[in-house]
Protein backbone atom coordinates (compact mmCIF):
# COMPACT_ATOMS: atom_id res chain seq x y z
CA UNK A 1 0.00 0.00 0.00
CA UNK A 2 1.04 3.60 -1.01
CA UNK A 3 1.29 5.35 2.08
CA UNK A 4 3.95 8.62 0.39
CA UNK A 5 2.07 11.05 -1.39
CA UNK A 6 4.22 12.78 -4.72
CA UNK A 7 4.78 16.21 -4.66
CA UNK A 8 4.17 18.28 -7.64
CA UNK A 9 7.79 19.55 -8.21
CA UNK A 10 9.29 16.10 -8.43
CA UNK A 11 6.74 14.67 -11.07
CA UNK A 12 7.70 14.83 -14.76
CA UNK A 13 5.88 15.42 -17.82
CA UNK A 14 6.55 11.87 -20.06
CA UNK A 15 6.69 10.18 -16.41
CA UNK A 16 5.39 7.00 -17.20
CA UNK A 17 2.71 5.00 -14.41
CA UNK A 18 3.27 1.26 -13.43
CA UNK A 19 0.86 -0.79 -15.49
CA UNK A 20 -1.90 -2.51 -13.52
CA UNK A 21 -3.18 -5.71 -14.71
CA UNK A 22 -6.51 -6.61 -13.63
CA UNK A 23 -7.74 -9.89 -14.35
CA UNK A 24 -12.02 -9.56 -15.23
CA UNK A 25 -14.25 -11.56 -13.40
CA UNK A 26 -17.81 -12.18 -12.76
CA UNK A 27 -16.92 -11.85 -9.16
CA UNK A 28 -15.47 -8.00 -10.19
CA UNK A 29 -18.50 -7.14 -12.40
CA UNK A 30 -21.07 -8.00 -10.27
CA UNK A 31 -19.24 -7.45 -7.06
CA UNK A 32 -19.06 -3.75 -8.60
CA UNK A 33 -21.99 -3.25 -9.26
CA UNK A 34 -23.37 -4.00 -6.66
CA UNK A 35 -21.29 -1.85 -4.40
CA UNK A 36 -21.79 0.95 -6.58
CA UNK A 37 -25.93 0.28 -6.26
CA UNK A 38 -26.22 -0.32 -10.07
CA UNK A 39 -28.65 -3.46 -10.12
CA UNK A 40 -28.87 -2.78 -13.97
CA UNK A 41 -29.30 -6.41 -15.16
CA UNK A 42 -26.57 -6.63 -17.82
CA UNK A 43 -24.06 -6.49 -14.94
CA UNK A 44 -25.93 -9.11 -13.20
CA UNK A 45 -27.74 -11.26 -15.47
CA UNK A 46 -26.33 -13.41 -18.15
CA UNK A 47 -29.50 -13.53 -19.84
CA UNK A 48 -30.41 -9.61 -19.61
CA UNK A 49 -26.83 -9.39 -21.48
CA UNK A 50 -26.92 -11.66 -23.94
CA UNK A 51 -30.48 -10.37 -25.10
CA UNK A 52 -28.56 -7.15 -25.62
CA UNK A 53 -26.17 -8.68 -27.66
CA UNK A 54 -23.28 -9.54 -25.57
CA UNK A 55 -22.31 -13.71 -24.78
CA UNK A 56 -21.69 -12.54 -20.91
CA UNK A 57 -22.54 -9.83 -18.35
CA UNK A 58 -20.53 -6.64 -18.64
CA UNK A 59 -18.22 -4.14 -16.02
CA UNK A 60 -20.39 -1.55 -15.21
CA UNK A 61 -19.44 2.56 -15.80
CA UNK A 62 -18.93 3.11 -12.29
CA UNK A 63 -16.67 0.69 -11.59
CA UNK A 64 -14.31 1.25 -14.58
CA UNK A 65 -14.47 4.70 -13.18
CA UNK A 66 -13.51 3.54 -9.85
CA UNK A 67 -10.08 1.40 -11.09
CA UNK A 68 -9.42 4.12 -12.90
CA UNK A 69 -9.39 6.46 -9.45
CA UNK A 70 -7.89 3.59 -8.11
CA UNK A 71 -4.85 3.35 -10.15
CA UNK A 72 -4.02 6.95 -10.17
CA UNK A 73 -4.49 7.67 -6.44
CA UNK A 74 -2.43 4.34 -6.03
CA UNK A 75 0.37 6.24 -7.86
CA UNK A 76 -0.44 9.65 -6.10
CA UNK A 77 -0.66 8.59 -3.43
CA UNK A 78 -3.34 9.43 0.25
CA UNK A 79 -3.05 13.48 0.10
CA UNK A 80 -3.84 13.59 -3.35
CA UNK A 81 -7.55 14.80 -4.50
CA UNK A 82 -8.94 13.48 -7.40
CA UNK A 83 -10.53 16.81 -9.64
CA UNK A 84 -11.31 14.72 -12.50
CA UNK A 85 -12.21 11.80 -14.70
CA UNK A 86 -12.71 11.81 -17.97
CA UNK A 87 -13.78 8.52 -19.72
CA UNK A 88 -14.24 7.57 -23.20
CA UNK A 89 -15.66 4.21 -23.23
CA UNK A 90 -14.73 1.58 -25.58
CA UNK A 91 -15.01 -2.09 -25.38
CA UNK A 92 -16.97 -3.96 -23.30
CA UNK A 93 -14.34 -5.60 -20.15
CA UNK A 94 -16.26 -9.34 -19.64
CA UNK A 95 -15.37 -12.21 -17.49
CA UNK A 96 -12.09 -13.59 -18.39
CA UNK A 97 -10.41 -10.75 -20.20
CA UNK A 98 -7.62 -9.15 -18.73
CA UNK A 99 -7.45 -5.33 -18.61
CA UNK A 100 -4.19 -3.73 -18.35
CA UNK A 101 -4.12 -0.10 -17.47
CA UNK A 102 -1.24 1.92 -18.39
CA UNK A 103 -0.65 5.76 -18.47
CA UNK A 104 1.94 9.09 -18.25
CA UNK A 105 1.55 12.48 -17.20
CA UNK A 106 0.80 14.32 -20.26
CA UNK A 107 -0.24 17.87 -18.55
CA UNK A 108 1.02 20.19 -15.37
CA UNK A 109 -0.43 23.35 -14.34
CA UNK A 110 1.53 25.23 -11.91
CA UNK A 111 -1.14 27.98 -10.91
CA UNK A 112 -3.49 24.96 -9.92
CA UNK A 113 -1.21 22.27 -8.94
CA UNK A 114 -2.56 19.96 -11.11
CA UNK A 115 -0.93 16.85 -12.83
CA UNK A 116 -3.20 15.53 -15.99
CA UNK A 117 -2.28 11.36 -16.64
CA UNK A 118 -2.98 10.31 -19.87
CA UNK A 119 -4.73 6.38 -19.47
CA UNK A 120 -5.85 3.83 -21.40
CA UNK A 121 -7.04 0.33 -20.05
CA UNK A 122 -6.89 -2.31 -22.56
CA UNK A 123 -8.58 -5.95 -22.59
CA UNK A 124 -6.49 -8.95 -24.13
CA UNK A 125 -9.68 -9.89 -26.66
CA UNK A 126 -11.24 -6.51 -28.24
CA UNK A 127 -8.53 -4.06 -26.95
CA UNK A 128 -9.42 -0.86 -25.93
CA UNK A 129 -11.83 -0.51 -22.65
CA UNK A 130 -11.67 2.79 -21.96
CA UNK A 131 -9.30 5.88 -22.17
CA UNK A 132 -8.95 9.55 -21.37
CA UNK A 133 -7.62 11.91 -18.80
CA UNK A 134 -7.51 12.16 -14.66
CA UNK A 135 -6.74 15.17 -13.82
CA UNK A 136 -5.10 15.10 -9.91
CA UNK A 137 -3.85 17.88 -7.42
CA UNK A 138 -0.79 16.90 -5.51
CA UNK A 139 0.67 19.07 -2.75
CA UNK A 140 3.29 20.91 -3.79
CA UNK A 141 5.80 21.17 -0.49
CA UNK A 142 7.35 17.90 1.49
CA UNK B 1 -38.65 7.07 -41.89
CA UNK B 2 -39.98 9.75 -43.89
CA UNK B 3 -38.23 13.33 -43.97
CA UNK B 4 -42.11 13.98 -42.27
CA UNK B 5 -41.47 11.31 -39.48
CA UNK B 6 -37.74 12.52 -39.09
CA UNK B 7 -39.49 15.82 -38.20
CA UNK B 8 -42.23 14.72 -35.87
CA UNK B 9 -39.52 12.29 -34.41
CA UNK B 10 -36.66 15.13 -34.01
CA UNK B 11 -39.51 17.55 -32.51
CA UNK B 12 -40.51 15.37 -30.14
CA UNK B 13 -37.02 14.76 -28.83
CA UNK B 14 -35.85 17.99 -29.15
CA UNK B 15 -39.00 18.92 -27.03
CA UNK B 16 -36.85 17.24 -23.91
CA UNK B 17 -33.39 18.97 -24.09
CA UNK B 18 -33.23 21.55 -20.71
CA UNK B 19 -35.19 19.84 -18.47
CA UNK B 20 -34.96 18.18 -15.35
CA UNK B 21 -35.34 14.28 -15.63
CA UNK B 22 -37.60 14.58 -12.51
CA UNK B 23 -37.22 15.66 -8.76
CA UNK B 24 -33.82 15.73 -7.50
CA UNK B 25 -32.93 12.64 -6.07
CA UNK B 26 -31.74 12.76 -2.28
CA UNK B 27 -29.37 9.62 -1.69
CA UNK B 28 -30.89 7.08 0.22
CA UNK B 29 -27.56 6.69 2.50
CA UNK B 30 -25.64 9.34 3.80
CA UNK B 31 -21.63 8.72 2.77
CA UNK B 32 -20.80 6.40 5.19
CA UNK B 33 -17.91 4.22 6.43
CA UNK B 34 -19.77 0.82 4.98
CA UNK B 35 -20.27 1.73 1.31
CA UNK B 36 -16.80 3.22 1.08
CA UNK B 37 -15.51 -0.12 2.77
CA UNK B 38 -17.28 -2.16 0.79
CA UNK B 39 -16.46 0.12 -2.65
CA UNK B 40 -12.89 0.05 -2.08
CA UNK B 41 -13.34 -3.84 -1.42
CA UNK B 42 -13.88 -4.47 -5.24
CA UNK B 43 -11.78 -2.24 -6.65
CA UNK B 44 -9.04 -2.69 -4.54
CA UNK B 45 -8.31 0.71 -3.48
CA UNK B 46 -6.12 0.46 -0.24
CA UNK B 47 -5.48 3.98 -0.02
CA UNK B 48 -5.39 4.63 4.10
CA UNK B 49 -7.47 7.79 3.56
CA UNK B 50 -10.60 5.71 2.94
CA UNK B 51 -10.73 3.06 5.88
CA UNK B 52 -7.70 3.84 8.53
CA UNK B 53 -9.45 6.20 10.79
CA UNK B 54 -5.85 6.92 12.51
CA UNK B 55 -4.16 7.29 9.63
CA UNK B 56 -6.72 9.75 7.92
CA UNK B 57 -7.03 11.96 10.93
CA UNK B 58 -3.47 12.88 10.59
CA UNK B 59 -3.28 12.97 7.03
CA UNK B 60 -3.75 16.48 5.26
CA UNK B 61 -7.16 15.38 4.74
CA UNK B 62 -8.28 15.19 8.62
CA UNK B 63 -10.17 12.10 8.47
CA UNK B 64 -11.82 9.59 6.59
CA UNK B 65 -13.17 10.43 3.19
CA UNK B 66 -14.93 8.67 0.56
CA UNK B 67 -13.30 7.60 -2.76
CA UNK B 68 -14.82 10.42 -5.31
CA UNK B 69 -15.42 7.67 -7.83
CA UNK B 70 -18.46 7.02 -5.43
CA UNK B 71 -19.97 10.53 -5.95
CA UNK B 72 -22.55 8.98 -8.57
CA UNK B 73 -23.05 5.73 -6.00
CA UNK B 74 -24.79 7.66 -3.31
CA UNK B 75 -28.01 8.72 -5.06
CA UNK B 76 -28.30 5.49 -7.33
CA UNK B 77 -32.18 4.36 -7.26
CA UNK B 78 -31.06 0.51 -6.09
CA UNK B 79 -32.35 -2.59 -6.38
CA UNK B 80 -35.31 -1.00 -7.87
CA UNK B 81 -33.45 -0.99 -10.97
CA UNK B 82 -33.68 -4.83 -11.62
CA UNK B 83 -37.54 -4.80 -10.68
CA UNK B 84 -39.52 -1.56 -11.80
CA UNK B 85 -37.19 1.01 -12.39
CA UNK B 86 -39.14 4.48 -11.35
CA UNK B 87 -40.36 6.06 -14.82
CA UNK B 88 -38.66 9.42 -15.03
CA UNK B 89 -37.90 11.71 -18.01
CA UNK B 90 -34.39 10.09 -19.28
CA UNK B 91 -36.26 6.66 -19.61
CA UNK B 92 -39.78 8.36 -21.18
CA UNK B 93 -36.93 9.77 -24.05
CA UNK B 94 -35.53 6.76 -24.26
CA UNK B 95 -39.14 4.86 -25.02
CA UNK B 96 -39.82 7.07 -28.04
CA UNK B 97 -36.24 6.82 -29.36
CA UNK B 98 -36.96 3.02 -28.96
CA UNK B 99 -40.38 3.48 -30.56
CA UNK B 100 -38.85 4.80 -33.40
CA UNK B 101 -36.95 2.13 -34.15
CA UNK B 102 -33.14 3.60 -31.85
CA UNK B 103 -33.35 0.61 -29.74
CA UNK B 104 -29.78 0.40 -28.87
CA UNK B 105 -27.76 2.10 -26.08
CA UNK B 106 -23.90 2.64 -25.81
CA UNK B 107 -22.83 4.32 -22.82
CA UNK B 108 -19.64 6.55 -24.71
CA UNK B 109 -18.08 9.23 -22.44
CA UNK B 110 -18.43 10.25 -18.56
CA UNK B 111 -16.91 13.42 -17.41
CA UNK B 112 -17.05 13.46 -13.75
CA UNK B 113 -15.40 16.63 -12.00
CA UNK B 114 -15.13 16.75 -8.08
CA UNK B 115 -15.18 19.77 -6.23
CA UNK B 116 -14.22 18.67 -2.53
CA UNK B 117 -14.22 15.54 -0.21
CA UNK B 118 -16.98 14.06 0.74
CA UNK B 119 -16.78 12.77 4.35
CA UNK B 120 -19.52 10.22 6.20
CA UNK B 121 -22.23 12.12 7.16
CA UNK B 122 -22.33 14.59 4.10
CA UNK B 123 -25.96 13.69 2.31
CA UNK B 124 -26.10 14.12 -1.51
CA UNK B 125 -28.79 14.98 -3.71
CA UNK B 126 -28.25 14.94 -7.84
CA UNK B 127 -30.02 16.90 -10.08
CA UNK B 128 -30.19 15.57 -13.23
CA UNK B 129 -30.89 17.47 -16.74
CA UNK B 130 -31.09 16.46 -20.20
CA UNK B 131 -29.02 18.88 -21.70
CA UNK B 132 -28.38 18.30 -25.24
CA UNK B 133 -28.86 15.92 -27.70
CA UNK B 134 -27.05 15.77 -31.08
CA UNK B 135 -27.70 15.69 -34.82
CA UNK B 136 -28.48 12.45 -36.02
CA UNK B 137 -25.17 11.17 -36.85
CA UNK B 138 -23.71 7.68 -38.40
CA UNK B 139 -21.73 5.59 -36.35
CA UNK B 140 -20.36 1.84 -36.86
CA UNK B 141 -22.82 0.63 -34.66
CA UNK B 142 -25.92 2.28 -37.12
CA UNK B 143 -27.52 5.77 -37.40
CA UNK B 144 -28.54 7.64 -34.07
CA UNK B 145 -28.22 10.62 -31.62
CA UNK B 146 -26.26 11.37 -28.67
CA UNK B 147 -28.03 12.28 -25.20
CA UNK B 148 -25.91 14.34 -22.72
CA UNK B 149 -27.35 14.67 -19.79
CA UNK B 150 -25.79 16.62 -16.48
CA UNK B 151 -25.93 15.57 -13.27
CA UNK B 152 -25.58 18.44 -10.33
CA UNK B 153 -24.22 17.09 -6.93
CA UNK B 154 -25.16 19.34 -4.11
CA UNK B 155 -24.92 18.68 -0.18
CA UNK B 156 -27.05 19.22 2.75
CA UNK B 157 -26.18 22.89 2.37
CA UNK B 158 -26.85 23.15 -0.65
CA UNK B 159 -23.49 23.54 -1.85
CA UNK B 160 -22.05 21.73 -5.38
CA UNK B 161 -19.98 18.88 -4.78
CA UNK B 162 -19.49 17.59 -7.97
CA UNK B 163 -20.92 17.69 -11.50
CA UNK B 164 -21.06 14.45 -13.82
CA UNK B 165 -21.71 14.38 -17.80
CA UNK B 166 -22.96 11.51 -19.57
CA UNK B 167 -23.27 10.90 -23.21
CA UNK B 168 -24.68 7.53 -24.68
CA UNK B 169 -25.57 6.74 -27.93
CA UNK B 170 -29.26 5.79 -28.72
CA UNK B 171 -28.99 4.28 -32.22
CA UNK B 172 -30.91 1.86 -34.61
CA UNK B 173 -28.71 -0.98 -34.75
CA UNK B 174 -27.37 -1.71 -38.56
CA UNK B 175 -27.97 -5.15 -40.02
CA UNK B 176 -24.17 -5.97 -39.50
CA UNK B 177 -24.59 -5.50 -35.76
CA UNK B 178 -27.97 -7.07 -35.58
CA UNK B 179 -26.52 -10.20 -37.44
CA UNK B 180 -23.40 -10.15 -35.47
CA UNK B 181 -25.54 -9.87 -32.26
CA UNK B 182 -27.36 -13.27 -33.35
CA UNK B 183 -24.30 -14.89 -33.52
CA UNK B 184 -22.36 -14.15 -30.83
CA UNK B 185 -25.96 -14.55 -28.83
CA UNK B 186 -26.80 -17.72 -29.88
CA UNK B 187 -23.02 -19.10 -30.07
CA UNK B 188 -20.47 -19.85 -27.51
CA UNK B 189 -19.73 -18.31 -23.81
CA UNK B 190 -16.84 -17.29 -24.95
CA UNK B 191 -16.23 -15.08 -27.76
CA UNK B 192 -13.52 -16.61 -30.00
CA UNK B 193 -9.74 -15.37 -29.97
CA UNK B 194 -9.21 -12.06 -31.83
CA UNK B 195 -7.07 -12.59 -35.25
CA UNK B 196 -5.06 -10.37 -36.87
CA UNK B 197 -6.63 -7.64 -39.58
CA UNK B 198 -6.34 -9.86 -42.66
CA UNK B 199 -4.41 -8.51 -45.61
CA UNK B 200 -6.53 -7.92 -48.79
CA UNK B 201 -5.29 -10.47 -51.74
CA UNK B 202 -6.05 -8.90 -54.79
CA UNK B 203 -5.05 -9.96 -58.82
CA UNK B 204 -1.67 -8.06 -58.44
CA UNK B 205 -0.51 -10.00 -54.83
CA UNK B 206 -2.40 -12.58 -53.94
CA UNK B 207 0.00 -15.02 -55.66
CA UNK B 208 2.52 -13.41 -52.66
CA UNK B 209 0.48 -14.29 -49.77
CA UNK B 210 -0.14 -17.83 -51.20
CA UNK B 211 3.45 -18.27 -51.40
CA UNK B 212 3.16 -16.94 -47.70
CA UNK B 213 1.05 -20.05 -46.51
CA UNK B 214 3.01 -22.44 -48.06
CA UNK B 215 6.03 -20.88 -45.81
CA UNK B 216 7.85 -18.85 -48.41
CA UNK B 217 8.80 -15.46 -49.02
CA UNK B 218 9.14 -14.67 -52.52
CA UNK B 219 10.58 -11.69 -54.36
CA UNK B 220 9.17 -10.38 -57.70
CA UNK B 221 11.68 -10.59 -60.21
CA UNK B 222 11.11 -8.56 -63.86
CA UNK B 223 11.32 -11.08 -67.21
CA UNK B 224 12.88 -7.93 -69.57
CA UNK B 225 15.70 -6.52 -67.26
CA UNK B 226 15.74 -8.85 -64.21
CA UNK B 227 15.31 -6.20 -61.56
CA UNK B 228 13.95 -7.33 -58.22
CA UNK B 229 10.63 -5.54 -56.86
CA UNK B 230 8.28 -5.49 -53.69
CA UNK B 231 5.53 -5.18 -52.79
CA UNK B 232 4.49 -6.84 -55.93
CA UNK B 233 3.06 -5.01 -58.73
CA UNK B 234 1.96 -6.06 -62.32
CA UNK B 235 4.67 -3.48 -64.47
CA UNK B 236 8.55 -3.36 -63.96
CA UNK B 237 9.43 0.28 -62.77
CA UNK B 238 12.89 0.31 -64.62
CA UNK B 239 11.99 -1.28 -68.01
CA UNK B 240 7.84 -1.18 -68.12
CA UNK B 241 7.81 -4.83 -68.91
CA UNK B 242 4.70 -6.89 -67.64
CA UNK B 243 6.33 -10.15 -67.61
CA UNK B 244 7.53 -11.23 -64.17
CA UNK B 245 8.69 -14.34 -62.34
CA UNK B 246 9.81 -14.57 -58.88
CA UNK B 247 12.74 -16.00 -56.81
CA UNK B 248 12.30 -17.31 -52.73
CA UNK B 249 14.19 -15.01 -50.36
CA UNK B 250 17.43 -15.82 -48.31
CA UNK B 251 15.35 -14.36 -45.48
CA UNK B 252 18.19 -12.57 -44.20
CA UNK B 253 18.48 -9.06 -43.87
CA UNK B 254 18.71 -5.96 -41.66
CA UNK B 255 16.44 -3.26 -40.25
CA UNK B 256 16.55 -0.23 -42.27
CA UNK B 257 14.11 1.43 -40.17
CA UNK B 258 11.82 0.43 -37.49
CA UNK B 259 8.91 1.91 -34.98
CA UNK B 260 6.77 0.75 -32.06
CA UNK B 261 2.93 0.90 -32.32
CA UNK B 262 1.34 2.03 -28.97
CA UNK B 263 -2.18 3.66 -29.76
CA UNK B 264 -4.67 2.61 -30.56
CA UNK B 265 -3.71 -1.44 -29.63
CA UNK B 266 -5.53 -3.65 -31.74
CA UNK B 267 -6.90 -6.67 -30.31
CA UNK B 268 -5.06 -10.05 -31.78
CA UNK B 269 -1.72 -8.95 -31.94
CA UNK B 270 0.84 -8.73 -29.75
CA UNK B 271 2.40 -6.34 -27.67
CA UNK B 272 4.99 -4.31 -27.62
CA UNK B 273 4.32 -4.56 -31.60
CA UNK B 274 7.71 -3.98 -33.10
CA UNK B 275 7.27 -2.83 -36.95
CA UNK B 276 10.10 -2.58 -39.46
CA UNK B 277 11.38 -1.80 -42.70
CA UNK B 278 13.61 -5.05 -43.69
CA UNK B 279 16.46 -4.83 -46.33
CA UNK B 280 16.77 -8.39 -47.41
CA UNK B 281 19.76 -9.55 -48.77
CA UNK B 282 18.77 -9.64 -52.35
CA UNK B 283 17.86 -5.93 -51.91
CA UNK B 284 14.51 -5.23 -51.71
CA UNK B 285 12.94 -3.78 -48.45
CA UNK B 286 9.64 -5.14 -46.86
CA UNK B 287 7.65 -4.09 -43.61
CA UNK B 288 7.35 -7.14 -40.95
CA UNK B 289 7.18 -7.19 -37.14
CA UNK B 290 10.11 -7.88 -35.24
CA UNK B 291 9.87 -10.48 -32.85
CA UNK B 292 12.52 -11.94 -29.98
CA UNK B 293 13.48 -8.71 -28.67
CA UNK B 294 12.72 -6.36 -26.77
CA UNK B 295 11.62 -2.34 -28.01
CA UNK B 296 15.12 -1.15 -26.78
CA UNK B 297 17.13 -3.61 -28.27
CA UNK B 298 16.05 -2.42 -31.85
CA UNK B 299 18.60 -0.31 -34.23
CA UNK B 300 18.87 0.17 -37.51
CA UNK B 301 21.15 -2.08 -39.06
CA UNK B 302 20.50 -4.67 -37.16
CA UNK B 303 21.16 -7.98 -38.32
CA UNK B 304 17.69 -10.07 -38.58
CA UNK B 305 16.55 -13.65 -39.46
CA UNK B 306 13.04 -13.93 -41.53
CA UNK B 307 10.69 -16.85 -40.36
CA UNK B 308 7.56 -17.69 -42.14
CA UNK B 309 5.15 -18.87 -39.55
CA UNK B 310 1.96 -18.90 -38.19
CA UNK B 311 0.56 -16.09 -35.66
CA UNK B 312 -3.08 -16.89 -35.15
CA UNK B 313 -6.17 -19.39 -36.88
CA UNK B 314 -5.83 -17.35 -40.25
CA UNK B 315 -2.35 -15.72 -40.84
CA UNK B 316 0.84 -16.84 -41.70
CA UNK B 317 3.80 -14.13 -41.95
CA UNK B 318 7.15 -13.20 -42.17
CA UNK B 319 8.16 -12.95 -38.70
CA UNK B 320 12.00 -11.30 -38.29
CA UNK B 321 14.01 -12.11 -35.12
CA UNK B 322 17.43 -11.22 -34.31
CA UNK B 323 19.80 -12.94 -36.28
ZN1 LIG C 1 12.38 -4.65 -65.95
Amino acid sequence: MNKTTRRYGSVAIGEKLPPLRIDITSGLIIGGAIASRDFTPVHHDKAAAQAGGLPDIFMNILTSNGLIGRYVTDWAGPDCTLKRIDVKLGAPNLPGFVMTITAEVNAKDDAAGTVDIAYSGDNNVWGTHMSGIVRVALPKEA
Amino acid sequence: MTPEETRDFEAKIRAYVGREVGAPTRGKDDVNPAMIRHWTEVTGDESPVYCDQAFAAKSSKGGIIAPPTMLQIWSMEGYAMCQRPEMDLQRELHKIFDAHGFVGVLGTNTSTDFYRDLRPGDQVTAHTVIDNISERKTTARGVGYFIETVTKFTDQHGADVGRQVFRVLKFMPNAETAEAKASTAGAADKPAPPTRIQAPRGHDNAWWWEAIDQGKLMIQRCKGCGTLRHPPRPMCGDCNSTEWDAIESSLEGEVYSFTELHYPKFPGYPYPLLCAVVQLREGTRLIANLAGCEPEQVFIGMKVRGKVERVDDKTVLPNFYPA
